[in-house]
């Protein structure tokens, strides 16, 4: 829709009451002239820009992927030559071997593009994209070209980003927190000279995308629901999604706030973050007075959110998979939100547990470590009604719901961890070893993948009216799941012993050594689980072509309004009008019935939930 | 959903979660800035008179817009005019009397930027730069209105991108404001 079509909407709708609600979205259905730039690229349709943020985050997902392949070769096999990577890296690679330049910016892109690129943006601005106007019952977002810009950012961050691999001096490798100095000071490194500056203009631009989206996601979600969704008929997808966007848009800009006296110190000659610095072959720099520790703070403030912006929508699609495939209603719909709630707010209050070892104040250190503790109430709550969820359900085991099963073990496991590394006590010994690597690679990295596989299979016959095959599914979810616990379960035991984190090389530390078997074996599984990936994506891109064709409108059998849409919906995804809601999302195995819609009215003599 | 109750229309939603945002924003700046005050190597300044008018005029321009959209909401399209271009003056007015604030520090030997800087000179200019980028982001929004209101789709009176334009005028002189009790009294 045009600009200028909203306004003349709007007029109409200006001085009238809520019910023009509808006619200022009923616009879905007016014929378009449709371009192959206007549809595909230039798209305003949410359903197509999720598709542009799923496919641009899978890219990101094989690179940096591929990347913790190549550092893992390092770590497996340090005193081994592979012409190959020559051939591949260039100069990187001298005689076959990775350089310790080489591997930070390795480390380090592979950490800021999971991180940011493909969990956030790839997850939240895939399904939030995807699934708010779908299951709210709107025709789009509340405003498609904020959403359209939002993508547009992402994209042009992903560009700066790529192109920051190819200068002379290579990538950012000060690892993907970016603590100064080591990102302040060009001399400090090769990597923190047109790399960081690459880095962090990739990394504004997509907070700014983040933004753009995340305001569009809570407007959507609190503006645009059908007539009869209340918030608490949602299904716990959207909440998730709604909470996820909040944290975005209460800590990214803090974030920025961050990376602009970053920009600062690195351009202006300011002393925010530095002081008493000597380089060597630079001499002692005049900077007097600055703090390290207070960016530590200014990360972290959005750096531990930011886990859950990864986590939160993850576990919302879990829920809805899990309540689907159980055909049961998810246990403590009431709970599952108020654990949701618990988590955002807390998660405001924990940040400093990253930063127990910085000489912060003990007793403010007690202080973080109780509030860090709590959130294994709201955990241990969602454990809980998950398990019951699945508890005597007629469970049906589709690859969607193995991967949400999936996300469950590795969330219990990861948690755990989490658990000793809130104790200040503990984390001074573990900080900075193997083992916070294996905490939130298998509470964060893997289980949030799991989240998105979980989504990607579950909601691909709503995408392109195909299915994905099974057996590949099946493959890719057994592979991945051993495979994940296979290489960070060790790691934990490398942790505890003491390895270090970002360290080139172990061979030649005495009581590293022992690992060296070990760190062999976690590189082979992790090729293996790479391969299972390639799996996925020439499933994923085989199906959309030639997959099974999807030929009911439901096929999953499950109540919310995504399936009352034609099974390949149009710009405005119901031809009609928007179906009114008269439940909510899980009213599976109802008085002897299977499943009822949402948009089924609720019978004379029936109890609501 | 009932029908009696008058939702916010969603763009203006957007705008005022937007400016939640905003706030983190200057709130991440404001909380660093008395982390960093509580630390050694802080150089205490007074700030410079100019920025006593430079609130001055932001205060006087949330009235021009406020009459704005009175003229706008009353059809009275030339006064609206009027009214709308005065704002963008005091809007720049607002930004130039910023700039002479700079060079007066700067005049009295307090560095904002470069070696000899200290934090707190800095931090003004970081925290009182980003707020005039916001400034002139209102400016420009108010700029393709003005132009707007030339264009034939008026004829529709549409009041909402007047009345965005007007909160979010209001709302970075609010914010202002707020910098300046905080710079002038905490800083
Ligand atoms: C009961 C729940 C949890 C607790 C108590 C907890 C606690 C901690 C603590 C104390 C650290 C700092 C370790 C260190 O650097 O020394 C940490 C690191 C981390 N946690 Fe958790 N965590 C929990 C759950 C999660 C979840 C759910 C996620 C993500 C979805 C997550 C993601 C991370 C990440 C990414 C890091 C490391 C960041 C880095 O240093 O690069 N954690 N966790
Ligand atoms: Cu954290």
């Amino acid at each position: 829709m045009s600009n200028e079509a909203a306004i003349i909407e709007d007029v109409h709708v200006k001085s009238a009451t809520i019910h023009d609600a509808h006619g200022h979205q009923d616009h879905g259905h007016h014929e378009h002239h449709e371009t192959f730039l206007s549809k595909y690229v230039f798209s305003m349709d949410h359903k197509m820009i999720a598709k542009q943020f799923l496919i641009t985050g899978m890219v990101w997902a094989v690179l940096g992927g591929l990347m913790s392949v190549l550092f893992r070769l390092q770590l497996g096999y340090p005193d081994a030559s592979f012409p190959w990577l020559e051939s591949l890296l260039g100069k990187w690679a001298k005689g076959g071997q990775i350089t310790p330049e080489a591997y930070y910016a390795l480390v380090t892109t592979h950490g800021t593009v999971l991180v940011f690129f493909v969990l956030t943006a790839g997850l939240s601005g895939t399904f939030a994209n995807f699934l708010i106007p779908l299951q709210i019952g709107a025709r789009d977002m509340a405003s498609p070209f904020l959403n359209m810009l939002s993508y547009w950012f992402f994209f042009i961050a992903s560009i700066v980003m790529l192109s920051s691999m190819f200068v002379e001096t290579g990538p950012f490798s000060g690892g993907w927190t970016a603590y100064p100095p080591l990102s302040a000071l060009g001399d400090a490194s090769p990597g923190s000279k047109t790399g960081m500056d690459l880095w962090i203009i990739a990394m504004s631009l997509f907070i700014v995308s983040s933004l753009l989206g995340g305001l569009n996601y809570i407007a959507t979600i609190l503006n645009m629901r059908t007539k009869g969704m209340s918030m608490t008929r949602l299904p716990l997808t959207i909440w998730a999604l709604f909470f996820t966007a909040v944290l975005g848009v209460l800590s990214f800009p803090v974030l920025l706030s961050g990376m602009i006296l970053l920009i600062f110190d690195r351009n202006f000659g300011t002393s925010f973050y530095l002081s008493d610095i000597f380089v060597n072959g630079v001499g002692a720099l005049p900077n007097e007075g600055g703090s390290a520790i207070l960016y530590q703070h200014l990360f972290w403030f959005l750096g531990h959110p930011e886990v859950y912006i990864i986590l939160l929508p993850a576990m919302g699609m879990v829920s809805e998979i899990m309540s689907v495939s159980s055909r049961k209603p998810i246990f403590g719909y009431m709970a599952m939100l108020g654990s949701l709630f618990a988590i955002a707010a807390l998660a405001f209050l924990v940040w400093a547990h990253h930063m127990f070892v910085t000489g912060l104040n003990p007793f403010l250190g007690s202080v973080f470590v109780l509030l860090t503790l709590l959130i294994a109430v709201p955990s241990a709550i969602k454990v809980f009604n998950w398990l019951t969820t699945l508890w005597r359900g007629n469970i049906r085991f589709t690859p969607g719901m193995l991967f949400a099963i999936g996300f469950v073990s590795l969330f219990i496991s990861g948690g755990l961890t989490g658990i000793w590394l809130g104790n200040a006590a503990l984390d001074i010994h573990l900080h900075d070893t193997y083992f916070v690597i294996a905490h939130f690679h298998i509470v964060m990295g893997v289980a949030s993948m799991f989240g998105m596989f979980a989504g990607v299979y579950h909601w691909f016959p709503k995408m392109y009216g195909r299915f994905m095959n099974n057996t590949l599914g099946y493959i890719h979810f057994w592979v991945t799941m051993a495979g994940a616990y296979l290489i960070f379960w060790p790691m934990h035991y490398e942790g505890l012993a003491g390895m270090p984190r970002r360290y080139f090389d172990f061979s030649i530390w005495e009581s590293f050594k022992q690992f060296g078997e070990l760190n062999k074996f976690i590189t082979i599984v992790s090729m293996i689980v790479f391969a299972a990936q390639i799996l996925f994506l020439i499933n994923f891109f085989y199906s959309i072509f030639k997959g099974r064709k999807v030929t009911t409108q439901n096929p999953w059998e499950a109540n919310t309004l995504e399936w009352t849409t034609p099974i390949r919906p149009g710009h405005g995804n119901w031809p009609g009008e928007i179906p009114e809601v008269h439940r909510w999302a899980y009213d599976y195995g109802k008085d002897g019935k299977d499943f009822i819609q949402q948009t089924t009215p609720v019978g004379a003599d029936e109890s609501t939930h | 959903m009932s029908t009696e109750k008058k939702k916010a229309h969603p763009y203006k939603f957007i705008l005022w979660v937007g400016l939640g945002s905003i706030i983190m924003l200057f709130a991440g700046l404001t909380s660093a800035y008395i982390v960093k005050k509580g630390q050694a190597n802080w150089l205490d300044f007074e700030l410079p008179v100019v920025f006593w008018y430079s609130t001055l005029v932001i205060l006087l321009s949330s009235v021009t817009m406020q009459m704005a959209l009175k003229k706008f909401k009353e059809r009275e399209m030339g006064q609206y005019r009027g009214f709308i271009t005065l704002t963008v003056i005091l809007g720049l007015v607002f930004v130039v009397t910023q700039m002479m604030g700079f060079s007066a520090l700067e005049a009295n030997s307090i560095a904002l930027t470069g070696p000899r800087s200290n934090s707190a000179g800095s931090f003004l200019l970081v925290i009182a730069g980003l707020h005039i980028l916001h400034v002139l982001g209102g400016v420009i929004a108010l700029a393709i209105i003005f132009l707007r209101a030339y264009s034939v789709k008026t004829k529709f009176y549409n009041a909402l991108p007047v009345e965005l334009a007007s909160i979010y005028w209001h709302f970075v002189d609010i914010l202002w404001i707020y910098l300046f009790v905080f710079l002038q009294f905490v800083g």
